[in-house]
């Protein structure tokens, strides 16, 4: 009889977590089972903590000053006292992309973060809803969707101006709609569910519902979507600041680095070479970790 | 079907409205004031006047919105800021060398991208998939401006085989396909082999083996037709980051194209032909998007009724 007194008791915080899908240590043991099970989504996650490793203490592990030029090594390829050999004014390569992990990292999870945000609370209230804020925030991302991807970061950074935070915001931009569009769908299956019908019979109200109900339903799309969008975001910024509307040529930005290095392609190739793979290693890494993530997440893409 | 092609293009209507006004907004959403940015930085107060009222900038935003879409609609773009030349002039000088490297580019991922896919999805984890899907993310992971320069490096500057850049013969236009389809070819691969891998499962495959048919028809005629309409949608969709990625190898290149234009005009702050160039791709993107929906519908007629 208590038992049952305190289930009828609406709207409580304990009736409505007897009710919620029981979230045990069981599943989260199974997903990193399951991840660890993935050796290159693993050696990839070494890859990444290494870099945030690099990103955080970066200025005390350099060789050397990453900013002081040497007039005396002038563009000479890798040696041992240059692992990466030196650019146009004798700094040393490594430092720089040593350095310029940080920029990175910050740039590219701080745009995929915004639009995560956003896009997360479109999504939830588009599909929790319905009719005409559905309809707005689906027409909305359907405008963003009909300009390509780079081409609408493009004209975000001609109207606000080159430099790095606008980087940030026209990559966040075009990340925002697929990111509303997945949330969406989630919350539209996650509202016919048993548990939110309990909720709102008991009389919970709708932000209660969206917050405490339907949202943790989401956070593994979130997740997902987060990591595969950052090795994207990675390559849209790098591609900005290579076109000069991202980073100054002055930071040890990648990309800046890359577009710096092309005009001293035929006599120094390596100063092109090392940015590139830096890139592209950090964007493989991320990319393999989002597969990794998806295939232990997601139970439909099991194969 | 013609119902369904009917409310498709409806549906298109909005969007390029919206995408329009959009694009219309540019100029005047940038900080500043377009006469003052038109004339340039030493322009006296009459000159700058003089452009307010040769372009309408006076005139009540929604008077200025009408007179923009009637010129658009009889052809007319304006003049470039920065040339004085007619846009449209400028456009289409440039629309040739971008049509080439697009189709070109496509081409060639799409018979690659198709190929790996199938032979993952038929060799599923054994050798030649793990080989595959290594392949396929790789190329996701490439920045592709990066790819350009290195292959320029080695197959221009070291081995002399292709022009650095420029668009004088046909090999001109090989390395620069070759870097934007990369990233394509990664897409299609992993599309084609996660739809192959599904279609597999289907029971009309199962059937098929079951009365003897050999593997290679089985896979060749069966599996692979009912993937391949999935696929080619997907391919049709990725002509946006086609447009996208054109503006990159365009500008490593050196290819006078329309992305290349995009850059300079955006350098220069030639707002005029930025503004044409943002509504021609995404006029573009759009109008591609509803001919993969309207093939689509022909292909697949679960689509077609269910609507």
């Amino acid at each position: 009889m208590s038992n049952n007194s305190s289930v009828m008791g609406a709207g409580s915080p304990l009736s409505e977590e007897v009710l919620a899908p029981a979230k045990t240590k069981g599943r989260f043991g199974a997903f990193i089972r399951k991840f660890c099970k993935q050796r290159m989504a693993l050696v990839a996650t070494c890859f990444i903590i290494l870099l945030f490793l690099v990103g955080i203490f970066g200025p005390f592990l350099t060789p050397y000053n990453p900013d002081e030029p040497n007039y005396d090594a002038l563009m000479t390829g890798p040696s041992a006292a240059h692992w990466a050999g030196t650019d146009e004014y004798g700094r040393d390569i490594l430092s720089r992309l040593m350095d310029g992990t940080r920029l990175t990292l910050a740039v590219s999870l701080s745009a995929v973060m915004i639009a995560a945000v956003f896009g997360t609370i479109f999504g939830l209230l588009s599909g929790y809803y319905g009719g005409w804020l559905d309809r707005l925030i689906m027409r909305g991302s359907d405008v963003l969707f009909s300009f390509p991807d780079l081409l609408l970061a493009i004209g975000i950074v001609a109207i606000l101006g080159p430099g790095l935070s606008n980087v940030v915001i026209a990559v966040a931009v075009f990340g925002t709609p697929s990111f509303a569009r997945i949330i969406r769908s989630v919350t539209l299956s996650a509202k016919e569910t048993l548990f939110v019908e309990a909720a709102r019979s008991m009389g919970a109200k709708n932000r209660r519902i969206i917050w405490r109900h339907i949202f943790p339903e989401t956070i593994s799309s979130i997740i997902v979507n987060v990591s595969m969008k950052i090795g994207g975001a990675i390559l849209a910024a790098a591609s900005l600041s290579f076109l000069g509307m991202g980073a100054k040529t002055t930071e040890p930005d990648w990309g800046a680095m890359l577009s710096m290095g092309r005009d001293y392609l035929s006599i120094a190739p390596h100063i092109v070479y090392f940015p590139g793979i830096a890139i592209f290693l950090t964007v493989l890494a991320f990319n393999l970790v989002g597969d990794g993530l998806r295939d232990a997440l997601d139970p439909k893409t099991k194969n | 079907m013609g119902r369904y092609a009917l409310q498709r293009l409806l549906g298109v209507i909005p969007l390029l409205f919206v995408v329009s006004v959009l694009v219309f907004m540019f100029i005047h959403l940038i900080p500043g004031d377009p006469a003052r940015l038109i004339a340039g930085k030493d322009a006296t107060l009459e000159e700058i006047q003089g452009i307010q009222e040769q372009l309408g900038l006076n005139l009540p935003l929604w008077k200025q919105y009408i007179n923009y879409m009637g010129d658009l609609l009889s052809g007319n773009l304006g003049n470039s800021i920065r040339s004085g030349m007619p846009v449209t002039d400028m456009l289409e000088s440039r629309v040739m060398p971008t049509l080439w490297l697009t189709f070109l580019s496509m081409g060639w991922a799409l018979v690659i991208g198709l190929l790996i896919g199938v032979i993952s999805a038929v060799y599923r984890n054994k050798w030649p998939d793990y080989a595959g899907t290594l392949t396929a993310i790789s190329g996701m992971s490439i920045p592709g401006f990066w790819l350009g320069l290195v292959l320029i490096q080695i197959f221009s500057v070291e081995l002399g085989w292709f022009p650095t850049g420029g668009v004088d013969s046909w090999k001109s236009y090989i390395l620069p396909s070759i870097t934007l389809g990369a990233g394509i070819m990664s897409m299609l691969a992993r599309y084609s082999r996660s739809s192959m891998l599904e279609t597999m499962r289907e029971d009309y495959i199962r059937t098929g083996r079951a009365k003897g048919l050999r593997e290679y028809v089985v896979i060749g005629r069966h599996a692979l037709r009912n993937s391949l309409i999935q696929v080619v949608t997907v391919a049709g969709l990725q002509f946006g980051f086609l447009l996208g990625g054109s503006v990159m190898v365009e500008t490593v290149f050196s290819i006078p194209g329309l992305g290349r234009l995009l850059v300079d005009s955006i350098l220069f702050r030639d707002y005029t032909v930025i503004q044409a160039l943002l509504l021609m791709f995404a006029t573009q993107f759009i109008l591609i998007n509803l001919i993969v929906d309207l093939l689509y519908g022909v292909l697949n007629p679960k689509i077609r009724y269910s609507s």
